[in-house]
Formats: C-alpha cells, sequence, structure tokens
C-alpha cells in the first residue's frame, strides 16, 4: 500500500504525529495501545497478546509498565496516510523519568483517565509535566465498558482540569476497542506535526538505550532535524565519539532497518559500540561529515530518592556486577551507583533509586537478565550532618553518618500530593502527621473528591506510607510526591549487632522518636529471620554503646531426618544437596548464617509491633535513657 | 557382597492421620492388585527381577534378609508372605541363618498368624507400637490399643521370633512423662530391639491439614530433641544400645536387613514403591550404582508386570559424587560410624580438617581404626555435620 510515501526516512515531517500515553498508574495505557496496534494492523491477531508493549517477562508478570516503549504505527484519515509515533509509558511513581524522557519525543499527549477512577494523583503530575513541555493534551476516558465507569462525573472533572468542554473529553474502552478509531482520527487533527528542519544539519536526541548481548548498544532515538543514513558516519555531540553505524531502523512493532531516518521520525540506531560509557541518553547525535553546531537541550538527571547497597553473595561476582550495573544503566538512565565496602559484605555497590519499586525491580533484573545472586541493605535516604567541628558529611549510607558529637542533621523534604475521596480526609490527616507531615492547601477537585497538599520527609514517605495510605482509605486515596527542599531534623543512628559484633549493613538513621521501636522490631525481625544454628546467636540494637533492645535466637538442637531406609535414600540425598545450594545463597557473618531476606528487613518493620512483648521491649527500650 | 530382599506391601484396614505412606485402604484394588492376588504378582516381579539381574551381569548371592514392609504385610494371610519368601529360595537360595522379618500392626496378628509365620521361616516381627499412651494414640489415630502390643510380643518371643517395636515420639500433646510411660513400657516388654522416630508431618496428610488450620500444635524441635536423649538413656539403661540414629538393640539383635541399606549393599525391591540398589559391574560406565524405584500405583505396577516388565516407574545411576555424598550420609547415622581414610580415598580430597573441627565442637568422635561416630549431640544434628563433610569431601 505504502510503497512510495511514509517509508522511514521518506516521511514528510506534515504527515507524522508523536505521541505519547500518559495516566495514572493501571488507568490502561498499555491496553489501549495493544487497540491502537490491532487496528493499524501492524500486529497480527496471532500475535497478539495483552499488554503487547510490555515486552518484558517482569512487567507482564507483575502486570505494570516500567519502560516506556516507542513504536510507529500507520493510519489513514481522511484518505490521507500518517505515520504516528507511539510511546507508551508506565503510570508508577518511580518510573516518573521514563515519562519525563518520552515527553521529550514527541509534541503530544493522551491522558488517559480511568472512567470507574477519575483522575488521580499521578494523572495530575503527568499532565503537570506534559504541559510544561508544551505538548497538545488528549483527553481520554478509559474502561467506559465496566458497569462501574462514571464517564459524565469523570468528563467534567477533566474539562476542569484543562480547562476544555466536557464534550471534548473522548471516550474509549482499551477492551473492547470502541472509540479508538476515533481517538487515532483525533491525534492526526490536533497533534501539531513536528517542526524541526528537515533540511538542516542532523540532530537526533537520544530519549532510551538498552545493551543487547549480540549487537551490542542499542539507542532510541527522535529525529529532530535533518536526516541519518545508515552508510554515513554518526558522532555523539556529548560523549565526543563517532562510528560506523552498524543499523538505523524503526520499531514496528519489531525492530525493522531502513536506509534512512528523517526529521520528526522516532527510531533507532545500533552503532556497533560495546563499550557502554559510549552511549548516554539525552545526548545529540548528528551526522559526522555534517556536525550541526549545537546539541539539544537534553535531559536533567534525576534526584535519587533512596539509595541502598548491593553486594554479591559471592565477593568474586564484584567484576560480574559492575559490568552488569554498566549494562543495565543504558536500560535504566535513572539509575546511579558508585562503589562502597561493607565491613559484612565486602565490594558492592551504593545505588540510588527514585523508589523503593525502582529499587526492586533493578536487584530482580540483575538476577534475572545477569544471573547474578545479591543481597541489597535496607534503603535510606540522603542526609546532610555536620559533626561539632563543622565539618559536613553527605551520608547516603547509615555507616558513613560521622561519630562522636553532631551539630545538626538535615534530611530532605517531600511536597506530597494526595488526592482522596472526601470521608477520608480525617484519616489522611491522621497518617500525615504520624509521618511528621506539614499541611499544607487542599482543594476540591470535585464535589466529592479532594486533593490535600503536604510537606512530609522523604523518609518518611518512600518505605510504607503509601501501603497505609491505601489501607486506610480502603484504596481510594492516591498519592504523588515530588522534592521540595530539606530541613533540620533529629536523627539518631541505630546499630545492629550480631553475637556482640556490629554489622554495619544493618545500621539505620532514624528519627529518635521512632529509634527505640525501630530496635526492637529489627531485632524481632531478625531473630525470625535469621535460622537457629548450632550455638546461641544474640542480636542486639544499639544508640552509640547503649543496648536498647536485645533478642537471642536458641541454639539449634535437632536438625536429622528420623527415618533413612532403603526408598529414603535418593529423597534424602536430594534434599541435602539442595540444602547445600540454599546455604550458598546465605551470607557469613562471622559464624552465622545469614539469609538474603535479612537484609532488607528494616523495610517490613513497620508493619507489626501492636503485640504485647513489642510494647513492653520498647518502653524498656526507652528507657535506657538517662 | 550381601544381597537382601525387600517386599513392599500396601495395604492397610485403615490410613493413620499422619501417615503418608504408599498405602491403600481399598481391598479392591483391580486385578493383580488386591489383597487376594497380591502374592501372585508380587512373585512374577521376582522372576522378573532375577531376569533383568542375569540379563545385566549382576549375578547375587543367596539372600541374607528379607523384609516385609508397608503398609501393613500382615493384612495378607500368612501363607502368601511365605509363598513370596519360598519363591525368593527358589530364584537365588537363602543363607543358614538369614534374617526374615515382617512388619505387623499389633492389631492384625495373633498367635495363631504369628506361629504359623515361624514355621515358614520367618525369625521377627516388628510392631508398630507408636505409644503406650492412649491420647497420644488417638491424636496418631492408630486402630489398635496398648494391650494388643503386650499380645502380640508375648505370641512372638513364644514362638521363639525376635521381638522388636517402633515408637514415635513428638506427636501433638505428648508431655516429656507420657514419652517416658511409652518407652518405660515398650522395654518392659523384654524386646530385642527398639526404633523410635520423631514424627514427621507432612502437609498432604490429615494430620498436616488439621497443624495448618491451627487445630493441632506443630511438633517442636526442642521437645523433640529433649525425647531423642530420653529414648536414648532408658534403653542404655535397659541394655539396647544405639547402632543407628533411630534404633537401639540388645548386642547381636541389630536389625541385618536395615544396617544394609546404612552400609550399601545391593537389595531387591518388590511392590509397589519399593526401591531397589545395584552396585554396577566394573567397566559398566561411570556410575558406581543404580537405584531403581517400583510404580507407585498397585494398579499401574500389576498391569506392568502382567506385561512381562519389571515395573520401575524411574531409575538414577549413582555417580562418584553422589557415592561420596550416600556414604557420608549413610556411615553417619551409625554406630560403627564412616571410615574416614576410606572416604577420602574414593573422594579424593583430604577432610581431616573438617573431622577435627566437629570433633572439637563435640559432634563425632574417632573410634578405632580411624572412624568417625557421631555423639549423641552429632545424630541430633546429624545434617549439619554431614553438610559440612559434604563441603570437604566434594
Ligand atoms: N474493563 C476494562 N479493563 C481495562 C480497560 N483498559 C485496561 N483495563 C484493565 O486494567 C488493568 C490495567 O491495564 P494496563 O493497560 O496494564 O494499565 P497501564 O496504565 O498500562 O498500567 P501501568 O503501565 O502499569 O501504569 C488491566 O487489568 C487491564 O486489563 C478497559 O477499557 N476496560
Ligand atoms: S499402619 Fe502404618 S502404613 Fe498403615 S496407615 Fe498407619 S502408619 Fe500408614
Ligand atoms: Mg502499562
Amino acid at each position: 500500500m505504502s510503497q512510495h510515501h511514509n517509508q522511514p526516512g521518506f516521511t514528510d515531517q506534515s504527515a507524522i504525529r508523536n505521541f505519547c500515553i500518559i495516566a495514572h498508574i493501571d488507568h490502561g495505557k498499555s491496553t489501549v495501545a495493544d487497540r491502537i496496534l490491532q487496528l493499524s494492523g501492524i500486529v497480527p491477531e496471532r500475535e497478539m497478546r495483552d499488554r503487547f508493549l510490555d515486552r518484558m517477562d517482569i512487567e507482564q508478570e507483575r502486570g505494570i509498565t516500567i519502560k516506556s516503549q516507542a513504536v510507529r504505527v500507520p493510519w489513514t484519515y481522511d484518505g490521507q496516510e500518517y505515520t504516528l509515533g507511539m510511546i507508551d509509558t508506565p503510570g508508577h511513581v518511580d518510573f516518573t523519568y521514563e515519562v519525563s524522557r518520552a515527553l521529550a519525543a514527541c509534541e503530544g499527549a493522551v491522558l488517559l483517565v480511568d472512567a470507574t477512577q477519575g483522575i488521580e494523583a499521578q494523572t495530575l503530575s503527568n499532565l503537570y509535566m506534559a504541559i510544561d513541555h508544551d505538548l497538545t493534551i488528549i483527553p481520554v476516558l478509559n474502561k467506559i465498558d465496566l458497569p462501574s465507569a462514571e464517564p459524565d462525573k469523570h468528563a467534567e472533572e477533566i474539562a476542569g482540569l484543562i480547562g476544555c468542554d466536557p464534550s471534548d473529553v473522548l471516550r474509549v474502552s482499551g477492551k473492547t476497542g470502541e472509540g479508538v478509531r476515533e481517538l487515532l482520527d483525533r491525534i492526526v487533527v490536533d497533534v501539531p506535526a513536528p517542526s524541526g528542519d528537515p533540511d538542516g544539519d542532523a540532530r537526533a536526541l537520544i530519549f532510551d538505550s538498552v545493551y543487547d548481548s549480540y549487537r551490542g548498544i542499542v539507542t532510541y532515538i527522535r529525529m529532530v532535524d535533518g536526516e541519518l543514513r545508515s552508510r554515513e558516519k554518526l558522532h555523539m555531540m556529548g560523549v565526543g565519539t563517532t562510528y560506523d553505524p552498524i543499523e538505523i531502523g524503526v520499531i514496528s512493532p519489531d525492530m525493522m532497518p531502513t536506509r534512512a531516518l528523517g526529521a520528526g521520525e522516532v527510531g533507532y540506531v545500533i552503532t556497533g559500540a560495546k563499550d557502554v560509557s559510549q552511549s548516554k541518553v539525552g545526548d545529540t547525535i548528528t551526522s559526522a561529515a555534517h556536525p550541526a553546531s549545537e546539541a539539544l537541550p537534553g535531559y536533567r538527571d534525576p534526584q535519587p530518592m533512596v539509595y541502598a547497597g548491593l553486594f554479591p553473595i559471592d565477593n568474586a561476582q564484584f567484576p560480574e556486577l559492575r559490568e552488569a550495573l554498566d549494562k543495565l544503566k543504558l536500560n535504566d538512565a535513572a539509575l546511579v551507583y558508585e562503589p562502597e565496602t561493607s565491613v559484612a559484605l565486602g565490594f558492592g555497590f551504593r545505588c540510588g533509586f527514585l523508589g523503593l519499586l525502582h529499587m526492586e525491580i533493578v536487584s530482580e533484573r540483575l538476577s534475572r537478565e545477569f544471573g547474578l545472586d545479591l543481597i541489597s541493605t535496607a534503603p535510606n535516604v540522603p542526609y546532610e550532618v555536620t559533626s561539632e567541628d563543622g565539618t559536613v558529611h553527605r551520608v547516603t549510607n547509615p555507616s558513613e553518618f560521622p561519630e562522636g558529637k553532631i551539630k545538626r542533621i538535615v534530611e530532605p523534604v517531600v511536597a506530597a500530593d494526595i488526592i482522596t475521596p472526601k470521608e477520608f480526609i480525617g484519616a489522611v490527616m491522621e497518617l500525615c502527621q504520624d509521618h511528621r507531615g506539614v499541611m499544607g492547601t487542599m482543594e476540591y477537585i470535585s464535589a466529592d473528591r479532594v486533593e490535600m497538599h503536604y510537606r512530609i520527609p522523604l523518609a518518611e514517605i518512600v518505605f510504607d506510607f503509601f501501603d497505609q495510605l491505601k489501607s486506610r482509605t480502603k484504596g481510594y486515596a492516591s498519592l504523588d510526591y515530588h522534592e521540595d527542599g530539606e530541613q533540620a531534623a533529629d536523627l539518631v543512628k541505630v546499630d545492629i549487632l550480631i553475637q556482640g559484633e556490629k554489622v554495619d549493613a544493618f545500621s539505620a538513621i532514624v528519627h529518635r522518636d521512632k529509634a527505640y521501636s525501630y530496635g526492637v522490631m529489627m531485632t524481632k525481625k531478625l531473630r525470625e529471620l535469621i535460622p537457629r544454628q548450632q550455638f546461641e546467636i544474640p542480636i542486639q540494637a544499639a544508640i552509640g554503646s547503649r543496648i536498647i533492645a536485645r533478642e537471642t535466637i536458641r541454639a539449634l538442637r535437632k536438625d536429622v531426618l528420623a527415618k533413612c531406609y532403603g526408598g529414603d535414600i535418593t529423597r534424602k540425598r536430594k534434599l541435602l544437596e539442595k540444602q547445600k545450594a540454599g546455604k550458598k545463597r546465605m551470607k557469613m557473618l562471622g559464624h552465622v548464617e545469614v539469609p538474603q531476606e535479612a537484609f532488607v528487613a528494616a523495610l517490613a518493620t513497620g508493619e507489626t509491633g501492636n503485640d504485647r512483648d513489642t510494647k513492653d521491649k520498647i518502653r524498656a527500650a526507652q528507657k535506657t535513657e538517662g | 557382597m550381601t544381597y537382601e530382599v525387600y517386599v513392599h506391601v500396601p495395604f492397610c484396614l485403615r490410613r493413620c492421620g499422619y501417615c503418608d505412606f504408599n498405602t491403600y485402604t481399598a481391598p479392591d484394588m483391580g486385578p493383580g492388585a488386591s489383597r487376594g492376588d497380591y502374592a501372585s504378582t508380587a512373585i512374577a516381579e521376582l522372576r522378573l527381577l532375577r531376569r533383568w539381574q542375569l540379563g545385566h551381569g549382576i549375578d547375587e548371592p543367596a539372600v541374607s534378609s528379607v523384609f516385609f514392609g508397608g503398609g501393613t504385610p500382615t493384612v495378607l494371610p500368612p501363607r502368601d508372605l511365605i509363598a513370596i519368601v519360598e519363591t525368593i529360595g527358589e530364584l537365588w537360595g537363602i543363607e543358614d541363618g538369614a534374617e526374615i522379618t515382617t512388619e505387623a500392626n499389633p492389631d492384625t496378628v495373633d498367635a495363631d498368624s504369628i506361629g504359623a509365620l515361624a514355621d515358614g521361616g520367618f525369625t521377627r516381627i516388628s510392631f508398630g507400637m507408636q505409644s503406650a499412651v492412649p491420647h497420644v494414640l488417638r491424636t496418631l489415630d492408630r486402630t489398635h490399643t496398648p494391650r494388643n502390643v503386650a499380645e502380640g510380643v508375648r505370641a512372638a518371643r513364644g514362638a521363639g521370633l525376635e521381638t522388636s517395636v517402633d515408637l514415635i515420639y513428638g506427636a501433638p500433646g505428648e508431655s516429656l512423662d507420657d514419652w517416658r510411660a511409652s518407652v518405660r513400657t515398650a522395654l518392659a516388654l523384654g524386646v530385642d530391639h527398639l526404633s523410635a522416630y520423631a514424627l514427621t508431618v507432612e502437609a498432604r496428610t490429615k494430620m498436616g491439614r488439621r497443624i495448618a488450620a491451627g487445630e493441632l500444635a506443630a511438633p517442636d524441635d526442642d521437645d523433640e530433641a529433649a525425647k531423642y536423649e530420653i529414648v536414648d538413656d532408658m534403653c542404655a539403661a535397659a541394655g539396647l544400645r544405639w547402632y543407628e540414629i533411630s534404633n537401639w538393640a540388645r548386642p547381636g539383635h541389630e536389625s541385618r536387613h536395615n544396617l544394609g541399606y546404612w552400609r550399601n549393599v545391593d537389595w531387591a525391591g518388590v511392590g509397589p514403591g519399593a526401591h531397589s540398589h545395584y552396585t554396577l559391574p566394573a567397566g559398566d560406565g561411570p556410575a558406581r550404582s543404580l537405584r531403581a524405584w517400583d510404580l507407585l500405583h498397585p494398579r499401574a505396577w500389576a498391569q506392568r508386570v502382567r506385561l512381562g516388565d519389571v515395573p520401575w516407574a524411574d531409575s538414577e545411576r549413582i555417580g562418584a559424587d553422589e557415592d561420596v555424598e550416600e556414604r557420608v550420609m549413610l556411615g553417619m547415622r551409625l554406630r560403627e560410624g564412616l571410615d574416614l581414610a576410606e572416604i577420602e580415598r574414593v573422594s579424593g580430597h583430604d577432610a581431616s580438617a573438617v573431622a577435627d573441627e566437629l570433633v572439637h565442637e563435640g559432634l563425632v568422635e574417632r573410634a578405632r581404626g580411624g572412624r568417625l561416630v557421631a555423639t549423641r549431640r552429632g545424630r541430633l544434628l546429624n545434617d549439619a555435620v554431614i553438610e559440612r563433610l559434604f563441603d570437604a569431601l566434594l
């Protein structure tokens, strides 16, 4: 059909529309994208599967999008053929950096809102970001097939928010496909064509990349000006290197090599480079023969919200971990890391993440994609600690917390936006107060829902705040937050000692009010998680030299199979082999075998704590003071 | 080389709540697999096994022991069990003074049936006593009474048979005194041999489900350790000494059949789910021995025998590493212990440093001939001892 026009590299900018789909988590972006892929015919019926663009196993298993994915989709409107560059984006707050990079490659954004839920916290944050990038917004209500959908009500909400008429809000169903055709037509009509200079010197923005073990680094680009040809040398303006590209192409829905990419198009380049430092998102690619004089603006590096240590269980795997992080970083630009050494865990990396989900995904990808067995330590936020002598320490790891008298500690603070039905206002206020939050303003976004604004220490929000918010609002509230300066705080370092030895990987910096309960919970948790061994293991929590809590793991007395007759021998041998393999995954601290999970136990210390024993021990811990 | 035969009889009158053995309570399991014609299928299997052995260059000597286990072998009439023993004699011969044992549930035997077994060549009966305390027997879902056991043991001794009883400790609700009472009662019967097993709860059993649902308390390792020490002390005081982790006997009355398992001899297993073990002739590839096991379900088992095939479900060849693992884990269960020099030679690794550590930690002792023998603490922590030796030897 399209023999002559709309071929990659030969598409007139006026026929190109680049847009991304943005929304709160689970509002149906990837599902609507499925219907678009189907309607346009680029994914044959038999190859279609749910959430086609969630290409990673980990995305399919968890049912969430982690990576933005760009695809080139043809669409005919009013007899003319158009090329749509579509980017499906993630909705979870930890992956906002993926969204912001996608926005920079587009002229329009489809703002999807679940018609049963209405506007949620990330609907707003993503919308604001899209407006900051000067994108045309197409508001769409999704899931109108559901009986509980209230499209009229939520259309009002959206209209109020972006200043359009409620009738401008499209209605679709990612499930049935209803309304998707109209949506595509609307994209053609409303989203502006790209406006780069097709005849200028080539400039392409790298908005993502990935390491392919066969082909090396694959970079995803948005052509802004000019044209890149597959047989022409390329130059990376930021890192300053020049290549003969192995391949240039578009993704539709898989990688398709082409001879060129022209202004306004979205595609990929394989440079053949295997050295991962040779590629950086936000860099500009130009032609080596006719280089552009000025690079594109690029991206601002995101600030990590939490830090945690990642250590190979087997320290000999340290070089592999470094290589794996370098490669993963190509596909996860928000990840930062630098080497660190722990007395307990040996050589590893202190890594910065955008949140706990991000952290979980990174360690899971490292073990799945690179076969590494890792321990991650309890995450913490960064602090600035001033000692009495005036030296300022930036503490991203509790072990960097200076000894001796402290003059001042400064902790990061976020602005948190919470959307909730009005009947939960009281519950939300209580929760925020418990977490040292200071209330700002509150606005009604509709007759029965409000948006509440708080300033809260980051450390209070990144761990279990969201879970508690969900449970106290029956799942109805949503949360978004972003950096908002810092403040002085009364914090102390709590150390954990196993068999009298301080284990640096278990130290944590916590607010003084919570130090005692933290110490008690942590020792209790470790007592549960560390298996009994041949000898007694004391576990203590301490502030400085003062012990505030103690638990004991009693010595193991029995570890033997009662029966081992003829038919039991094979089973018993396999059991022992399995146990032996399991032991390999434990970390030896002195003589004590500690399972991987123990190192993130601090994460879960918020859950329990209402039993008698815990309360008594916390009271006893408080008495140790003074 | 020593050669034994194990016969699995997969029938019980009723299933005990903690039991996950391969046993069935329906009297009619279809042709060849029912109680009535089990013996003829087992006999057919014996012939198939003999043919297989000869076809694979394995010419076993006369058997030194036959053991009927289950299930409850004594739900079959004595003549069926005797017919099986006779076939074994016909195919391989039976050594003079061979040990021929059957397990028995106290409520499935009487003086007559015991007399018939003795006349048919049986030398030993092992009774499933489990406990002498009524509430513990109830928790274990056992059908017999403490009185049945005493009668059975008396009848067996009267018929000139060696006797053994099995006990189970750690059942939910069993106190230390309950356990002492059970051991005392068992020893008072004058048995030559006693086995005591910690209750192992399997998730898929009735008891497993009740524990998961919180209706019963889960067995506690510390309680079981204390009970182990109790039975060990009481047996020693009564002149029964330990010869395997869970077994005590008057000297000379150890179960020769079971010792065979731990000494890694050859044996043929007959009946649904029964395991066999053969040392492979040198030159038959790298594997040192073969373990094979019969199809589990009596019906599938009987069908395969009827087709004239050895009814194995699967088998595995034990290579050099697995052989070392087996020798260590079996040897460390025994009072005669593990021959350290021998295992070091077989594995090609030096384990003396670990052995020294284990001695130092009080888990093993060095015995005559450089053998390593678990101390009582080492028996209770046997898996840890074995794993440490694995680390050194593999
Ligand atoms: N009934 C109905 N369900 C839908 C519709 N669209 C999406 N869903 C369901 O909503 C859930 C979330 O859909 P996704 O497409 O994964 O949502 P998403 O916005 O891509 O989620 P993230 O990428 O993780 O933010 C899935 O269970 C979908 O099947 C719809 O129109 N109708
Ligand atoms: S008698 Fe033995 S084999 Fe039969 S059900 Fe009870 S425990 Fe199981
Ligand atoms: Mg998605």
